[in-house]
């Protein structure tokens, strides 16, 4: 069984026009995750060819781009993301996705889980630690988008608002005063939470990016809102919202050599 | 069998929310008199062996890299345990 083959309840084709399937996306599972299938659909709803990669397997198998899905990854043992970190093909990852010299060094995407696990591997500044109240998060989250020069968020505009469900325990963003600083100075907060702060997570962030732009980190989870029927309320009907969709598109039209 | 025992507490600047709860929590069963807690984890390394200043040196680092996450984390001791049995 791979994600890329077992359609869920209620599966139904995804958009034909636009199918790039030159753009080969690498989701990761590892002993844990949960959202690994849900982030493959939503590479292939976007146009792209979603490739099951292994936690055990060090080979990236080719892929163009590689997404950290959400879940509790070694059952959150240790720290949430720390046990995953040391996963062989977590080598393969930061280097290709460190990699100074290289003109285009590999688009990475941690959600939720994934987040956790690139702060683990220090692609990422900052740790997550438990949400401010302690409680487990389960609802519709609006972000705005700060930092559209990534290859994640190329096809967003600057500031838009977008709606997506958010689910975590371990969710509040922490860093030092100095990383803060410099991280905000850079303008590398990628999203922020708009209206209360759900966490406690410093300056409301949700999402950040590293020097390059190609590695982003977000808690909330884009791959829950690409389906109209399975995402959140929108104001064209319930459950309708797409917003998480852009997130998929914009790496495959970025991959593909435009916008 | 001698253990090395590796106390892990979250920064002071971080503010513990669990500890935060268990403070709370406190006086429900009683527990009057304490101002505040704060929730650490120890770990317990077991050495088949003597513990040689290399031994403790590969704890200590395991300790640093590992075991806690320094933007969150302080190590507060790294120390030998000898079991009486």
């Amino acid at each position: 069984m791979t994600a890329a083959d077992t359609p869920l309840i209620g599966d139904f084709p995804s958009p034909a026009e636009a199918r790039l399937d030159g753009a080969r996306i690498g989701v990761v599972t590892f002993p844990g995750t949960l959202d690994d299938r849900d982030a493959a659909r939503a590479v292939r709803l976007a146009g792209g060819t979603a490739v099951p990669l292994w936690h055990a397997d060090q080979s990236l198998h080719g892929v163009d781009a590689v997404i950290l899905p959400g879940g509790f990854s070694y059952g959150d043992y240790l720290r949430a993301g720390a046990i995953a970190r040391f996963a062989p093909v977590m080598t393969t990852i930061v280097s290709e996705a460190s990699a100074q010299q290289a003109e285009s060094p590999l688009p990475v995407l941690g959600i939720c889980n994934g987040f956790q696990i690139l702060t683990e591997a220090h692609l990422l500044p900052g740790s997550m630690i438990k949400n401010d109240h302690l409680k487990f998060i389960c609802k519709d989250q609006v972000l705005r988008v700060e930092n559209t020069a990534t290859p994640w968020t190329a096809q967003f505009t600057q500031d838009e608002l977008i709606a997506v469900p958010m689910k975590n325990q371990d969710g509040q963003y922490v860093v030092s005063a100095a990383e803060l600083e410099q991280i905000e100075a850079e303008g590398r907060v990628v999203f922020r939470y708009v209206g209360e702060n759900p966490n406690g997570s410093r300056n409301h962030i949700a999402g950040v990016t590293n020097p390059r732009g190609n590695v982003v980190g977000l808690m909330p989870h884009p791959e829950h809102a690409v389906e109209a029927g399975y995402g959140p309320d929108d104001a064209t009907g319930m459950r309708s919202g797409t917003d998480g969709l852009t997130i998929f598109t914009s790496v495959v039209g970025s991959l593909a050599g435009g916008k | 069998m001698p253990t090395i025992v590796v106390e892990v507490m979250p920064k002071p600047e971080i503010l513990d929310p669990q500890g935060k709860a268990i403070a709370n929590a406190l006086p429900h069963l009683g527990f009057t008199g304490f101002s505040g807690v704060r929730q650490g984890k120890r770990f317990e390394l077991s050495v088949d062996g003597e513990v040689t200043e290399e031994v403790l040196a590969s704890a200590r680092r395991a300790a640093e890299e590992m075991l806690s996450n320094p933007v969150i984390e302080d190590v507060v001791s790294v120390s030998v345990e000898q079991d009486a049995a």
